[in-house]
């Protein structure tokens, strides 16, 4: 019922749930986990499997909280038995698209681990192979093992799986192993000894987002798994429309309380355009087109006029087939990348110049009815339903209104200003990256921060990946955080820290009530479009560092907060303002311009001059901000390193 | 054209109704309540009503009330109207949406 219709006939509710503001608990554990999405969920699954004491804390419900919660499709960069690549050809490939900004230290854990991470999860009760024989003889079809692969069918290094059962099996595992969950709570900030800026994180506080209790978390070891910063230039609920790839609730939680803690992040500085989350694009994967979940789809123009896809040579490929096969010098396929070593199959490159002369006619469409019917069910049936979110929204809501992929053409948005696959709307709507490689906490070889005590999983480490690396780094990092658990004793928590924590949550309540949490989003993201947008130089930065800061003082205090709930939502949008000014903090240490981080500055227009092909690094001091400079392969060696440092 | 009694009700949230309940079908069992990623929705106050939604253009429109709810057609995603995709029907150049 909307809340209009209650109003009428019943007048407006009370609040349902009791008000426990400022009442609180004490919880005391072992290994405390931050985020009960995958990274959460593995991290907690991990550590508890070597016999300590979890606590898992979650702003949403576990069951179906966090990026990856609905489930995937594919769970990629997996090197096994029966595939020639190797974990180190997985890394090489990532660095060679990345120009070397990628996390050599998380991706390569992800690679060694990701296979064994997936036979576990089968073992939770996950689905992982065809064990209905729906796909028998298809191409991409292990018929010795059952498992389905994608994008390169002869070096099989990234699978197909039913990823809707995925979250259920960890969540059935948790509770079997006995993770202490404290669903609805917003974690709001890291505990550390002494209640000291840098030292050793010894807890975390938090509220509960429907009663307003407050929550102190003690614990030997705390595992970051709060995902990473979004909602910094782009932000309307009311045109965003269906297309975000991640939950709004993932706003950098995790980062706000963890910078105010002394961590130490990298990578802040890269942003690129985006159309997701803007009202101008459609649900993602719910409209015609050829990457990811829909690839190797046929597209068709309006006359039914096949597009050919071509190989990194720009040779026509005919067939389905070939378009999931490596040219024949190219040792193996990425699953995304423009690098020619590894360079996918795609469309024609210069499509876009042939539907202007008119040799192509718009719309474009999907032709899922002329594919083979195991690629089109592989594409409809299965990867358009289990990826993230798409069963429900997706799968289930078009067939219900009638569409039929054995009949009927999907519309594609291509050039109609509506492909929320295909870059922004205008280039100052950006990301800090919407599939992969954002900024994050910096990591050892441990998965541990600079922080001692504070690991990290996921999406909050810097330049993270999907599914298959929240998955298996968060199982890295719940063995690691168990390890240092049984070292170390919890040491006691600063009243003074906990008390601070406490007033700064519940300052809003005493807020005036003239603006909305949504307006504040809104105007953090003007200020970061305007001041730290696609051009950038200092005086820029420093405005937009002088505008945040206006906003914190004197329009934050403004916003109005009746409930929990809208406590909840302020909050988070406190910690983008932080996150925003991170990036600006990280965007003013830059003194050069590189394409390979979607970093220009008008006052440092050289791109990528040698002695700037290195990580920035930023955190908080008591005395400011420091920043510093790091090597970008201060992991190597990796085989090495990994050899000594897992468990 | 006459209406029994007239609301001063401000401008709604758009989009207003991410989800639509069927009270004939909906026992009031709050699962979606219960599951839904950004805590949209609040417990009717008459038990075994439909809950209410109070916060809809929160919605994620990912669907875990409708997978998860008991009672097959009790509730429904409704996308909003700057996002119904169109198809066309290959045999007889039909056009559809969502």
């Amino acid at each position: 019922m909307n809340w209009n219709e209650y109003v009428k006939h019943n007048g407006v509710p009370e609040w349902p749930y009791p008000i426990r503001y400022e009442a609180e608990s004490t919880v005391e554990t072992d290994v405390l986990v931050l985020g009960g999405g995958i990274a959460g969920c593995w991290a907690a699954i991990s550590a508890a499997r070597r016999g300590v004491a979890v606590v898992m804390v979650e702003k949403g419900a576990t069951i179906t909280s966090g990026g990856g919660g609905n489930g995937c499709d594919h769970w990629i960069n997996t090197p096994h038995p029966d595939s020639p690549i190797t974990a180190e050809e997985v890394v090489e490939w990532e660095l060679e698209y990345s120009g070397g900004y990628t996390n050599g230290i998380s991706r390569y854990i992800a690679a060694r681990e990701s296979y064994e991470t997936l036979l576990e999860l089968e073992q939770m009760g996950a689905k992982i192979r065809d064990t209905e024989d729906e796909f028998i003889r298809a191409p991409f079809r292990d018929e010795k093992t059952k498992f389905l692969f994608a994008y390169d069918y002869k070096n099989r290094l990234h699978f197909r799986v039913w990823g809707s059962t995925f979250k259920t099996a960890l969540y059935k595992t948790c509770k079997q192993l006995g993770v202490n969950r404290y669903d609805r709570i917003m974690a709001t900030g890291l505990l550390t000894a002494d209640g000291k800026i840098g030292n050793r994180v010894v807890g975390a506080v938090g509220f509960h987002t429907r009663t307003g209790e407050f929550f102190v978390f003690r614990a030997k070891a705390v595992i970051d798994c709060l995902s990473r910063h979004q909602r910094n230039w782009n932000f309307s609920l009311e045109l965003k429309g269906v297309p975000t790839l991640r939950p709004p609730t993932i706003v950098g939680d995790g980062h706000a309380m963890a910078w105010r803690a002394g961590a130490e992040f990298t990578m802040m500085e890269r942003s690129l355009p985006t159309s997701f989350g803007s009202g101008s694009g459609y649900p993602v994967y719910g409209h015609g087109n050829a990457l990811n979940t829909w690839f190797p789809c046929n597209m068709v123009d309006a006359h039914g006029k096949k597009i050919p896809y071509v190989d990194r040579d720009g040779q026509i490929l005919e067939t389905e087939v070939e378009r999931s096969l490596p040219a024949a010098d190219q040792k193996f396929l990425g699953e995304r990348t423009t690098a020619y070593t590894h360079k996918r199959p795609e469309l024609i490159p210069d499509l876009e110049a042939r539907v202007r002369n008119g040799e192509f006619a718009l719309p474009l469409y999907a032709d899922l009815p002329s594919m083979s019917a195991p690629e089109r069910h592989a594409i409809w049936g299965l990867m358009v339903g289990e990826e993230g979110k798409t069963k429900i929204p997706i799968r289930n809501t078009y067939s219900a209104a009638g569409f039929d992929p054995n009949q009927d053409l999907l519309q594609s948005y291509m050039f109609l200003g509506g492909d929320p696959m295909r870059g922004s709307v205008r280039p100052q709507e950006r990301t800090g990256g919407e599939v992969g490689d954002a900024g994050g906490l910096l990591v050892d070889w441990n998965l541990m921060s600079n922080l001692e005590g504070l690991y990290v999983a996921g999406d909050a480490i810097f330049a993270a990946n999907y599914h298959y690396h929240a998955a298996a780094t968060g199982r890295y990092a719940g063995r690691k955080a168990a390890e240092y658990a049984d070292k170390v004793s919890r040491l006691a928590l600063s009243r003074q820290q906990v008390s601070q924590e406490k007033a700064r949550v519940y300052a809003p309540l005493n807020n005036g009530q003239e603006v909305e949490w949504k307006e504040l989003n809104a105007a953090i993201c003007k200020v970061m479009q305007n001041y730290c947008g696609e051009i950038k130089n200092e005086e820029l930065l420093k405005i937009g560092l002088i505008w945040l800061d206006d906003l914190k003082r004197n329009e934050a205090p403004r916003v109005q907060v009746d409930n929990p709930h809208k406590l909840m939502r302020t909050l988070e949008v406190f910690n983008i303002l932080t996150c925003c000014e991170m990036i600006m903090h990280a965007s003013r240490a830059r003194k050069a311009s590189t394409p390979l981080l979607g970093f220009f500055r008008q006052d440092y227009p050289e791109i990528d001059p040698p002695e700037w092909q290195k990580w920035v690094t930023i955190r908080l001091e008591a005395g400011g901000v420091k920043t510093a400079t790091l090597s970008l392969d201060f992991w190597s060696p990796m085989a090495e390193n990994y050899e000594k440092h897992k468990s | 054209m006459t209406q029994a009694k007239t609301y001063a009700f401000p401008n709604r949230n758009t989009p207003s109704d991410p989800v639509v309940i069927d009270p004939g079908v909906c026992s009031g069992c709050n699962m979606c309540v219960h599951v839904c990623v950004a805590d949209l929705f609040i417990p009717n106050p008459d038990k075994g009503q439909p809950p209410i939604i109070l916060y809809p253009e929160e919605c994620w429109y990912e669907g875990s009330c409708v997978e998860h709810c008991p009672e097959p057609g009790a509730i429904e995603l409704n996308h909003p109207l700057t996002q119904r995709v169109r198809w066309k029907r290959k045999a007889t150049g039909e056009h559809f949406r969502v």
